[in-house]
């Protein structure tokens, strides 16, 4: 069997780039072509390994002629839906996923060589609104259909995506849908929120449940479909949830509820005073409670999360400074008591005496020594060309791969 | 949080007929727990150390937090007698269905706690709200921590699927609203879909009636341009709200019985038969029918409602 040949969208963000730096690893891989508009900073070309890089925008035509020269058989969209912030950010981004994606799937349509399309959505498309069931499946839509923002954007996306199914029923897509992905090397809104200190902001009166997923899971979720053979829509989420508020908690932060009308006066005077700037859509979004059915994932797909949505979160954590330590809570906690003359409880979860061992954190921390390993390699992609590329991917190749 | 101070482990000790001597020890060893249990919670709150499930159940929260108040309301205000509890099973799912009153659902939460305290196997009792409930601010989130959710199928069904007791309310707001000339007369029961999910996910049916709670505030009329104005489905004038003012949320102390049925199978019926609108229509019919006779029997037994 002829290895495949993946064009990866997206590379200068990590899901992106980490994506193409394993499936070029992969022997069931000929060949990856990393495309995104910008060129990826260091760590980016890093972890993109023997990649091959091209700087083309999707919103252009000429990923079409990427496509064509490279013979392209799998394109994988793993750019599309990052939730921005501020209203001039918002539709630059709505321009990139729904006008990029569209570009992207017609230059698909041409091509005679794609025969596997996996497209990167999100959990968004279910809304979560107090009328929708608490955990949704595949099949659930969202009973108040978003009009607006990057979930409206989803939905748009994952319908042109069908339409591309329906006029090329030859070619096998994917639509994995993530819950949002957090680890220690990705950056996004979320992270970001959770990294401001001491107080974090949530809307008063509200603690949305939220799922997550590890980026390393994430990652690991996009090569299993590309190298698999499932068709359809997947939920991603690691197991189990947490709140807002406990989640705040558990990144030793303090919650600091704010009237829902009031989050946009807060949010701009904090920006004025420098005192850490957030979005106010951002922040009444997470009131958004919404768990994913993940058993599509496991039984029809085989894939299984190596963390828990807990475990997940804490592997972030580990990066962040707390403001509030759990050690010096139990510290207080254990003084107080003495004063008081009783004496503390146990440290650890509450009601579980049998499983407070729980999630056994996964050893995966690996991504660092990769990182100093492959450092001297790739400093610099390699690049692919449409003029003259037999050429230069001959003469690049057997450098490559060096297995 | 409220209640910091009152939130001791759940098993409180129980202070028996000993001698003098030691039933003081032991009030201050379970005094003393109650005040380590307390902070470790708080501890346990400021760090995340807790554990929610999929539908937002936080077992820690509840017991801490929302059971010791109840627990005073359903012993010491409303003086509630569970009976034939054995009816719900130890293990697996099972779906209560009870009738609904007193303008405030505090009946919901009596049965919850008649389930959660009284059952051999303390089992936690998952409610089924109106999406009202969960539109709330403050209320939404609580009452997700206390293990509801929204009424609908897909909820319903999952959650009996893994083994959980269900209750629901089929009378919905026509029930906990009604005037107080009608106490104990079930209203219409919604369209039977908590028989067809009980029926697809084969569980008992536990029908369950609860006296006492019409009278705790008895609704004399319901200014409707106000529940309009509110966005409420009625709004309440009971003899002592709005006249008392914020007095008149105190509910008045009469005495409960709340009964749980012998469990009605689901197992037997047909496959397909949750698709056939006689099988649901005539279970309901059925449910209904016993809730409101154990209704008539219970009120006889009760005798007066607030010395009974």
């Amino acid at each position: 069997m002829a290895g495949l040949t993946v064009l990866v969208t997206g590379v200068t963000r990590y899901i992106g780039s980490a994506l193409a730096g394993r499936l070029a690893e992969h022997p069931g891989v000929d060949r990856v072509i990393g495309v995104d508009a910008a060129l990826p900073e260091p760590a980016a070309r890093v972890r993109m390994r023997d990649a091959e890089f091209a700087r083309a925008d999707i919103r252009n035509p000429l990923i079409f002629r990427v496509i064509e020269a490279a013979g392209v058989d799998t394109v994988v969209h793993a750019s599309a839906s990052s939730t921005p912030t501020g209203a001039a950010a918002r539709s630059m981004a709505k321009e990139m996923n729904v006008l990029g994606t569209m570009q992207l799937l017609a230059a698909c349509q041409r091509s005679a060589s794609v025969r596997n399309l996996i497209v990167r959505s999100t959990a968004d498309v279910y809304g979560g609104s107090s009328r929708d069931p608490a955990v949704a499946t595949e099949e659930s839509e969202a009973r108040a259909v978003p009009s607006t923002g990057s979930a409206r954007d989803a939905i748009d996306i994952e319908g042109y995506v069908r339409g591309f199914g329906r006029r090329r029923p030859d070619v096998r897509v994917a639509v994995p849908r993530f819950s949002s992905i957090i680890g220690p090397t990705v950056r996004t809104p979320l992270t970001r929120y959770f990294s401001m200190a001491p107080f974090v902001p949530i809307v008063a009166g509200h603690d949305a449940r939220m799922q997550l997923v590890h980026e390393l899971d994430a990652v690991a979720l996009i090569e299993h479909l590309v190298l698999g053979d499932f068709a359809g829509i997947v939920n991603v989420a690691g197991d189990g949830a947490m709140t807002i508020a406990q989640a705040i908690h558990r990144a030793g932060r303090i919650p600091l509820p704010i009237p829902s009308p009031a989050l946009d006066v807060v949010g701009r005077a904090a920006r004025l005073l420098r005192l850490g700037a957030f979005s106010a859509t951002q922040v009444r979004s997470l009131t958004a409670g919404r768990v994913l059915d993940t058993s599509r994932l496991r039984e029809q797909v085989g894939f299984r999360p190596q963390f828990t949505t807990t475990a997940a979160f804490d592997d972030f954590v580990g990066r962040l400074h707390p403001a509030l330590d759990p050690r010096t809570v139990r510290a207080a906690e254990v003084r107080l008591a003495a004063v008081l003359g009783v004496g503390a409880e146990p440290d650890g979860v509450w009601h579980s005496p049998a499983d407070s061992a729980g999630v056994a954190r996964p050893a995966i921390r690996t991504e660092g020594a990769e990182v100093t390993e492959v450092a001297g390699v790739a400093a610099r992609p390699r690049l692919f060309s449409i003029k003259g590329d037999a050429d230069a991917s001959a003469r690049a190749r057997p450098a490559g791969r060096r297995k | 949080m409220n209640g910091g101070s009152e939130t001791g482990p759940k098993p409180l000790p129980d202070v028996g007929p000993a001698a003098d001597n030691g039933s003081v020890q032991q009030t201050e060893a379970g005094w003393k727990r109650g005040l380590a249990g307390s902070l470790a919670f708080l501890r346990r709150r400021l760090t995340g150390e807790y554990e929610v499930d999929d539908f937002g159940y936080d077992a820690d929260f509840t017991e801490h937090v929302l059971v010791p108040p109840l627990r005073l309301l359903y012993e010491k205000w409303f003086r509630v007698d569970a009976l034939s509890i054995e009816n719900i099973p130890d293990t697996g799912g099972a779906l209560l269905v009870a009738n609904h009153s007193g303008t405030v659902a505090v009946d919901a939460l009596m049965a919850a706690l008649a389930v959660h305290d009284h059952h051999p196997a303390h089992r936690p009792l998952r409610m089924l709200g109106a999406d009202l409930v969960f539109d709330t601010p403050v209320l939404g989130p609580l009452a997700r921590r206390a293990g509801n959710t929204l009424a609908c199928n897909e909820d319903a069904e999952r959650l009996l699927t893994s083994g959980e007791v269900v209750s629901v309310f089929p009378e919905g707001f026509k029930g906990v609203g009604k005037p107080f000339s009608q106490r104990y007369k079930l209203q219409r029961f919604g369209r039977g879909g908590f028989v067809s999910a009980a029926v697809r996910t084969r569980v008992p049916i536990i029908p369950c009636a609860i006296v006492g709670a019409e009278e705790i505030y008895p609704m004399i009329a319901n200014i409707k341009p106000l529940a309009r104005a509110f966005g409420l489905p009625y709004f309440p004038v009971t003899p002592t709200f709005p006249l008392l003012g914020p007095l008149g949320a105190i509910p008045l102390p009469s005495k409960w019985l709340i009964e749980f049925g012998e469990p009605i199978p689901t197992d037997h019926l047909p496959e397909g038969a949750a698709e056939d609108p006689m099988v649901v229509f005539n279970l309901a019919d059925r449910v209904r029918e016993t809730i409101q006779q154990s209704l008539y029997r219970l009120l006889l037994r009760r005798g007066h409602p607030f010395l009974g």
